[in-house]
């Protein structure tokens, strides 16, 4: 183990009356990696991810960032300790602009009295920012900021979302199925935007169906089933064909393998 | 050969998205909701004041003004609610229940102020109730508030006992009744305050994080929660600040009738719905502008107005309110279709 752990989860267990969504689950992620999580329908990958940026509280199980404990009791918790998440359903108010999304729940203030006492808003300087942030990105299919967001396609959309994510994510960046609503040229641009997050030593949860993106993007993969890690595999260890197996529970990991640590290093 | 040439450029005239009227019309009106009452406004009154001079004389279009003040002021607190995807039944029931306690124990010998701060207090009591249930239990708003308006009514007749309450003029509680004359406009300080509350609330929706996330609250809320919205909290509020926003609309409603009434506001609850919906404010919420609910009230008012001035039986007005309520309606379907 070259570095230490951005993120840390052990023995997750979430349960919805009858149903095990987690059953107790371990999950281990490295600065300026991309971790892509794979599984079939059910497998308990948004369960995780929920779990994992506040969205839903584990039942039991602990979970640490850069080796300390932490209790995400809302998205404010996860966001506040650097956790950024792209949610499949993208989460962005439909009538609000591009800038009011990017900035949703963390506004900025006019400063002085304008802002303390009167909650002004600062919309010039949101505006700007958000402009800039975006060129940075490279996101070049977003022209007017001043755009409802429901005016846009799915792709662009998924801009605004993942735009949003890596704006303000300072540790950790969660995408669940980033491209599964994009056609090629914007896939390649989501994926471009991951290693881009990734050479900023930020920590990256892919979750994906695509198995071409995942090997193409992805340093290690981690594989559910069942509510259960089945194992973590890398590109160079196994084939696209091998992990689907290992999903389905055709192809079983020996335990060495399954518990990550072979493919760590 | 160019044949072939011309064919590929009409395939692609076709398919190009064409910048109609229509088009450009939704896209207007997508980012001011507000625009089609005001062009109604407009264009009613253009219609009454040619068909009676009368009508746009200073003093009619002060009675106006006077007359649109309660309903008006309620239509603020209503729009807040609305815009969470709320309905609050229960506004006008709400307001008449605070007037009559104000009037109460004014006509008892409370401190016009005290009293004031009493009934104002009830008010958001009142309206906490209606979030609590919202928000805690979950209940459909529109349940609730049909629960409460029932309430609310019922308390007010028992606490009344069939009295109606007379006030002196020139005391605290009718100060707003009291007329301030610009030229030959009379403005109360009611209209005054009801103007103040447009202003305010203009201001907090269009300016502040607060109404930011009342919109994206309402729009959609789970995408709000996921953001990082506390929606729970940004819910209850819009319920408890519409609760004091109807605690000012009681005070404006004891200085126009000079008094307190427990049949007062009987049509309030719905007038209040009207002037909002009619303002472009969607009922589905995360849409809309307050402003366009105090256009919504004037309309109802100039309606009201303009046909008694001209001699058009009442209930034509009414007629037309109602057709005016689907065109909206109507219209704010269309914005919310088609995508731009």
């Amino acid at each position: 183990m070259s570095s230490k752990a951005v993120l840390e989860a052990h023995g997750l267990v979430k349960t919805f009356g009858h149903v095990v969504g987690l059953g107790g689950v371990d999950l281990t992620l490295y600065p300026g990696e991309v971790l892509a999580i794979i599984g079939d329908n059910g497998a308990g990958k948004s369960t995780l991810i929920k779990c994992l940026s506040g969205a839903m509280l584990p039942d039991a199980g602990n979970i640490a960032v850069e080796g300390n404990g932490v209790s995400f009791r809302s998205t404010q918790d996860a966001r506040a300790a650097g956790i950024e998440t792209v949610y499949q359903t993208l989460a962005v108010a439909p009538a609000l602009d591009i800038t009011s999304n990017l900035y949703l729940a963390r506004e900025r203030r006019r400063p002085g009295i304008l802002g303390k006492v009167f909650r002004m808003l600062d919309t010039p300087d949101m505006k700007k920012h958000a402009k800039n942030h975006i060129d940075d990105l490279g996101i070049t299919t977003l022209q007017n900021i001043n755009q409802a967001v429901e005016t846009l396609s799915g792709g662009q959309r998924q801009a605004v979302a993942v735009a949003r994510a890596a704006a303000f994510g300072s540790k950790v960046v969660i995408l669940d199925e980033p491209t599964a609503a994009l056609g090629v040229r914007e896939t390649g641009q989501v994926l471009k935007l991951i290693r881009d997050l990734r050479e900023r030593g930020l920590g990256v949860i892919l979750i994906s169906h695509n198995m071409p993106n995942v090997f193409e993007v992805a340093d290690r993969i981690h594989i559910q089933r069942l509510g259960r890690r089945v194992g973590v595999i890398t590109p160079k260890s196994h084939t696209p064909a091998e992990a689907v197996a290992i999903m389905t529970g055709a192809m079983t990991l020996d335990p060495a393998e399954a518990d990550g640590e072979l493919a760590e290093t | 050969m160019s044949q072939a040439l011309q064919a590929s450029s009409t395939a692609e005239e076709i398919i190009k998205p064409r910048n109609t009227v229509g088009r450009r019309m939704h896209s207007v009106l997508h980012r001011l909701p507000a625009l089609s009452p005001l062009v109604v406004l407009i264009i009613t009154c253009v219609i009454f004041s040619l068909a009676n001079e009368r009508f746009v004389r200073p003093e009619n279009l002060s009675i106006l003004l006077q007359q649109a003040a309660v309903v008006g002021s309620l239509a603020v607190g209503q729009t807040l609610v609305i815009l969470t995807a709320g309905i609050d039944l229960s506004v006008g029931a709400i307001m008449v229940l605070a007037s009559l306690v104000m009037g109460k124990l004014a006509a008892g010998g409370t401190n016009g102020v005290l009293a004031f701060a009493i009934g104002f207090l009830l008010a958001v009591v009142a309206a906490l109730l209606n979030g609590l249930l919202v928000t805690r239990i979950k209940l459909p708003p529109f349940i609730v508030t049909l629960g409460t308006l029932s309430i609310f009514t019922a308390l007010t007749l028992i606490y009344a006992q069939g009295q109606t309450i007379s006030l002196p003029s020139g005391t605290f509680l009718t100060w707003t009744g009291d007329t301030i004359k610009i030229g030959r406009f009379g403005l109360t300080i009611g209209v005054i305050m009801m103007l103040l509350l447009y202003a305010v609330f203009a201001y907090a929706l269009r300016q502040t994080a607060w109404g930011r996330h009342l919109y994206a609250t309402g729009d959609d809320p789970e995408a709000a929660r996921l953001a990082g919205v506390r929606t729970n909290r940004v819910l209850l509020s819009a319920y408890v600040v519409a609760g004091a926003v109807f605690g000012i609309a009681a005070w404006i409603l004891v200085g126009r009738i000079n008094g307190a009434d427990p049949n007062a506001g009987l049509n309030a609850n719905l007038e209040s719905i009207t002037a909002v919906v009619i303002g472009g404010t969607s009922l589905f919420g995360g849409r809309g502008a307050v402003v366009g609910s105090l256009i919504g009230a004037l309309i109802v008012q100039v309606f009201d107005n303009g046909l008694a001035l001209i001699g058009v039986n009442q209930q034509y007005q009414v007629l037309a309110v109602g057709i005016l309520v689907i065109l909206a309606v109507s219209v704010d379907q269309w914005i919310r279709s088609v995508k731009s």
